[in-house]
């Protein structure tokens, strides 16, 4: 996030308020800093912490969208204490689920979704295929968003700020669309340096 | 009684609006949560929150501006208690005009559900009658 902070920002300044950079690295910073003092006992627990960090620092939609989003995938690994391939993958579709229905968006609104969806399918094939590991499914799941976030840039917004632009949003990159694909090619860099 | 809290981007808005509804409704509990944590323009979940739980009314009406005002006081209801969450409803109305009949009818002593429909004719009623 903080390597990302201004193309998000300049993203959001083209079809929103200019500050989804700012927001998204201080609520990422305060997960950070709620991960280091608080030792989670678990992947559910760690996703939690991150949840209530976004939720309560983001300050813009993508606070309750993304805190929505990690809370729901926390609950998707509640009593486990590692995660396979398959948790992954569901655990990405919970997430899918509550942003849609937080945001009350579908494809093609230009919002997180048209990244976050795609991402969810491609995460449940590649934890079917059995190869590469969760490493994997986020690889193929990181994937999916870029393409799913690069798919945003003709689409006139139906949902949040960039909505009231109408057509005028059209030719731009949706800045939420764009940091889900970040978060996700964060979380599958993570995993391949450490597998 | 029903209480009401007002949420929106701005710190003034949620305040002068409060303030409005008080003048009118002056023993309406009127709570204003305007801005982020930082105090610029954005809304502020744990501010809301407290907002929800620290007031003495029985029922609850929450009034949201733009966009993320309404997702963090959706956010806000999954993280109450389920019994406090019943007494809690996010109201579908105009801003300014919605918590000022909902505090006026308030006042008078009705109860939620009256507050409501109140605030929601706020968001049909025509305001150049005749037009």
């Amino acid at each position: 996030m903080e390597e990302h902070r201004r193309t998000l920002t300049k993203l959001d300044s083209e079809i929103g308020d200019g500050d989804h950079g700012t927001n998204m690295h201080r609520g990422f910073q305060a997960a950070l800093e709620r991960l280091d003092g608080a030792e989670p006992s678990s992947p559910a627990d760690a996703l939690k912490a991150v949840s209530m960090a976004l939720i309560g620092k983001v300050g813009g939609a993508a606070g309750p969208l993304y805190g929505t989003a990690f809370l729901r995938a926390s609950t998707a690994l509640q009593d486990k204490s590692g995660v396979s391939v398959e948790d992954a993958a569901e655990a990405l579709e919970a997430a899918l689920e509550g942003i849609k229905q937080r945001g009350k968006a579908e494809v093609g609104d230009k919002t997180m979704v048209d990244a976050l969806a795609p991402a969810a399918e491609a995460a449940k094939e590649a934890a079917g295929s059995a190869e590469g590991g969760v490493a994997g499914v986020f690889r193929a799941a990181a994937a999916a968003a870029k393409e799913g976030a690069e798919s945003t840039v003709p689409l006139s917004a139906r949902r949040g700020r960039a909505s009231y632009l109408g057509a005028r949003a059209a030719g731009h990159e949706d800045p939420g669309a764009r940091s889900t694909y970040l978060l996700l090619d964060a979380a599958a860099r993570t995993l391949e340096g450490s597998s | 009684m029903v209480g009401l809290v007002l949420v929106s981007h701005s710190p003034q808005i949620a305040e002068g609006t409060a303030e409005l509804v008080r003048q009118m409704a002056g023993e309406v509990e009127v709570a204003a949560v305007g801005g982020d944590a930082e105090g610029t323009f954005g809304t502020d979940t744990e501010r809301i929150q407290g907002a929800i739980v620290g007031l003495g009314a029985e029922e609850v009406l929450v009034f949201m501006d733009l966009g993320s005002a309404v997702l963090s006081a959706e956010t806000v209801l999954e993280m109450l208690s389920s019994e406090r969450r019943e007494q809690v409803r996010l109201v579908d109305a105009p801003f300014v005009e919605g918590a000022f009949a909902a505090g006026v009818v308030a006042s008078a002593g009705a109860d939620a559900e009256e507050c409501v429909e109140a605030a929601m004719e706020a968001r049909t009623e025509s305001k150049l009658h005749g037009d």
